[in-house]
């Protein structure tokens, strides 16, 4: 079964969480085994199969650092 | 087969944005950026950059851009539009740069109804320096250079940019709008969209006041600002449309 799909550009996230806090499905989480090159936690998807596509999570990231596939 | 729901604009450049982390400055470029592509218009616009956080806006935006003297922003508006008026002119301005010393530009800009478009960003603060006490900072808000909180009895209460600006004859639409979730996000855009629509249709003076958050002057989280936002900033400075001269039956303020 082909799945919804987010993909971060880890290496621009600030780790600000807003995307995480807005995300209905609290599937979003800062990764905090990685710190990208500006000093950051970036932000990871912890369960993709709950993702809905409904791009919350990248309509209120600052950085447009989130992109959201839905399967059609 | 999956269809791709989001993803950065290419109304927006590659270069990372400069701004902290959460700092509403991002969502709003993006929403300027999404409007100019929605319209077409992206290859055939100039942005004119502040002085403050969004200096370097003319990196980010995927358009022609000139940055301007400090609060000076809407005079060279004012010069670009009227000799290549086919082009879309924005400035996008801070309270810093638009609510204090840009003041005078701001309202003659609107007094003589030109037909650019203007977003301004309210935070409250003066970011870039350091947080200091912006003409916008509201009764009790610390910052480093109100310790105690800004108090009414020395420096008056916070200027309303969009009231204000509503009272101008020759104002074609001024709205405030805020940034702080995803809702209101999408009111942001549609309001940006119309002030763009409107300068296309040559219909004068366009500007939208965006409520924006500035969690390192604010001195908090990034969801916390978000917030305080909604139960700080929102109370005193009511979202709407303030002036529409277009709008059916609509003569304004």
């Amino acid at each position: 079964m082909a799945k919804n799909l987010i993909t971060i550009e880890e290496s621009l996230c600030k780790g600000c969480f807003l995307c995480a806090d807005a995300c209905p499905k609290d599937i979003l989480s800062l990764d905090k085994s990685k710190v990208n090159a500006k000093g950051y936690n970036p932000i990871q998807c912890t369960d993709m199969d709950a993702c809905t596509a409904c791009a919350i999570c990248g309509r209120i990231c600052p950085d447009s650092v989130i992109r959201v596939e839905r399967d059609a | 087969m999956s269809k791709v729901v989001y993803e950065k604009s290419r109304g927006l450049t590659d270069a990372p944005l400069t701004y902290c982390p959460g700092c509403s400055h991002g969502i709003i470029h993006k929403l300027v950026a999404e409007s100019l592509v929605e319209l077409d218009v992206l290859e055939n616009t100039i942005a004119i950059a502040p002085v403050g956080c969004s200096v370097l806006a003319y990196n980010f935006f995927n358009c022609d851009g000139v940055q301007a003297a400090h609060g000076r922003a809407p005079a060279v508006a004012t010069g670009i539009k009227r000799v290549i008026p086919d082009k879309i002119v924005f400035t996008y301005q801070g309270d810093g740069d638009l609510a204090s010393i840009g003041t005078a530009e701001i309202i003659h800009a609107a007094h003589r109804g030109d037909n650019f478009t203007v977003i301004f960003v309210n935070n409250a603060t003066y970011g870039m320096t350091g947080g200091q006490m912006a003409p916008t900072t509201l009764i009790n808000q610390k910052t480093s250079t109100s310790p105690y909180g800004r108090q009414e009895a020395t420096t008056g209460k916070p200027i309303k940019v969009s009231e204000l600006m509503a009272q101008i004859p020759s104002a074609a639409y001024i709205e405030r709008v805020s940034v702080h979730d995803v809702q209101h996000i999408a009111k942001t855009k549609k309001a940006i969209k119309k002030a763009f629509e409107y300068q296309i249709e040559g219909k004068g003076f366009s500007m939208v006041e965006v409520l924006a958050s500035c969690p390192i002057g604010w001195n908090m989280p990034p969801v916390e600002a978000a917030k305080f936002i909604a139960g700080g900033l929102m109370p005193y400075y009511p979202l709407g449309c303030y002036r529409d001269i277009h709008a059916e039956g609509g003569s304004g303020a």
